[in-house]
């Protein structure tokens, strides 16, 4: 049976989003290839960001993108498993900084 | 790692009507993916014409000191194919009559035929701009013959160019075989121990980037630089330029492709990077291939895929540059290697 969900040939129809609205996918995809152009930051670093998110998005397709993205600009594995674990550590951080928020609430509430 | 080429484990690939059959099969076939031809028809830019003639490409042979996975050439220490004197008599000739600016020597290993060195001599003397050896780098350390390699070229003032896969270790030995980085980063030093690579050096020492696995190279300034930062504080290594050059879909990188099963995303990559405006620079047109038995090629990898130049003359010992201008470019799906992205070709990007 095909695959319904999370199909690795899905990525390279991505870009078929535009026809079912022309307008905002083509804005999207303008935007999109703006971003990650040469600015302020490199590229390259701009790569390793998306690789970083795209994990902390949990985007299978987003990490096969970036993964190879990041290959093709020479990026070695441990930069890259840096970058997610600097993604982890502020999703756990994100987490864990609720914690405060917890122990007010607790405060709060008890005698 | 294989330490044999294609040819040397009998492998169907090594053939070229097999790796024509899958480049023109599948996703090709059923239509899921344009062939070459119609692509770059719908920019009106079918057939491809040669321009002027400017390098001259020469094979030397099939004959080298490593095994590298990615290898377009199928070339190893098993491969015997190698340039005869008189094939290399008949190519000095030619080069005396063309206006070929650039003479682009590669294999293989070049270095490791018999007649190289008498061959480079001849070749300075018939007014060649621009003498290229395409030196793997290792040969250079591979055994005492080769040692002086370096005051070899800086005397003829041949222009070197190297492959350097990945500045760290791990990357460079994946592709080229163990030991491999140690022995390049040795070799370097050497060259630029005699001058080459130095900033303002009239010897010229540039490096050739070739992916190390299904991807495609990313900006080649970009990469140029890293490289340049890397080798330069890590090593104290000097170079003038790097050429990204995309991996072509044949030979040995083909073969690692489908073990991989990497091959139809390869190739949609490749199709999906399909940049127009490179069609009109792509390598064939300004480069004619030779190979080791004096056959005509539009380019290396045609010759690795034994598709000589169309028109009557199709060797060199029947040179016809009017014929030669005359003739159609023989293209193929490998072709979309050329145009991927800024282009590629044995000098790097082409836009
Ligand atoms: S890529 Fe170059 S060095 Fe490696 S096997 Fe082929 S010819 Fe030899
Ligand atoms: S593979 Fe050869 S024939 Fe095809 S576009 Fe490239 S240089 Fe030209």
């Amino acid at each position: 049976m095909a695959k319904i969900y999370y199909d690795a040939a899905d990525l390279r129809k991505f870009s078929s989003i535009t026809e079912w609205s022309e307008e905002l996918g083509t804005k999207f995809f303008d935007y999109y290839g703006k971003v990650f152009e040469e600015g302020a930051l490199t590229a390259r670093e701009k790569s390793l960001i998306a690789l970083a998110v795209a994990h902390t998005e949990q985007c299978p397709y987003c990490i096969d993108a970036y993964t190879k993205d990041s290959l093709q600009r020479g990026v070695t594995k441990e930069e890259m498993m840096e970058a997610v674990h600097v993604g982890a550590a502020i999703k756990s951080g994100a987490t864990l900084v609720h914690g405060v928020q917890m122990m007010k609430q607790v405060n709060k509430l008890e005698m | 790692m294989s330490k044999k080429s294609l040819k040397g484990r009998n492998n169907n690939l090594a053939k070229a009507e097999r790796q024509l059959e899958i480049l023109s099969s599948g996703i090709f076939a059923n239509g899921e993916l344009p062939t070459f031809a119609e692509k770059i028809k719908e920019t009106h830019q079918l057939p491809i014409r040669p321009q002027k003639l400017e390098i001259l490409q020469l094979n030397l042979g099939y004959m080298c000191n490593q095994v590298c996975a990615h290898c377009h050439v199928d070339a190893g220490p098993d491969r015997k194919e190698i340039m005869t004197k008189h094939t290399m008599q008949q190519c000095l000739e030619v080069i005396q009559k063309t206006n070929a600016h650039t003479l682009d020597l590669t294999g293989g290993a070049p270095e490791m035929n018999p007649h190289f060195r008498w061959f480079v001599e001849e070749a300075t003397k018939v007014g060649i701009k621009d003498l290229i050896v395409r030196s793997n780098l290792t040969i250079i350390r591979a055994n005492k013959a080769y040692y002086d390699l370096p005051e070899f070229f800086k005397k003829h003032n041949v222009h070197v160019v190297s492959s350097m896969p990945h500045w760290t270790r791990g990357k460079t030995d994946k592709q080229r075989g163990v030991g491999v980085f140690d022995t390049s980063i040795q070799a370097l030093k050497e060259l630029n121990a005699v001058g080459y690579g130095m900033p303002g050096s009239r010897l010229k020492l540039d490096l050739v980037y070739n992916p190390s696995g299904a991807f495609l190279p990313g900006d080649q300034l970009a990469l140029e630089t890293d490289f340049k930062k890397v080798l330069h504080q890590d090593f104290g290594i000097n170079f003038h330029h790097l050429f990204a050059i995309t991996n072509l879909p044949i030979s040995r990188f083909l073969e690692y492709l489908i073990a991989s099963e990497n091959y139809e995303d390869y190739m949609y990559a490749l199709v999906d990077a399909y940049n127009p405006a490179a069609v009109k620079n792509v390598m064939c047109t300004n480069t004619l291939s030779v190979s080791w038995d004096g056959w005509l090629y539009d380019c290396d990898f045609n010759q690795m895929l034994n598709l000589k130049v169309s028109g009557k003359h199709k060797h060199i010992s029947t040179y016809n540059e009017e014929q030669l201008q005359d003739r159609n470019i023989v293209i193929n799906q490998h072709c979309y290697g050329c145009t991927a992205g800024a282009g590629s070709s044995c000098q790097g990007v082409v836009t």
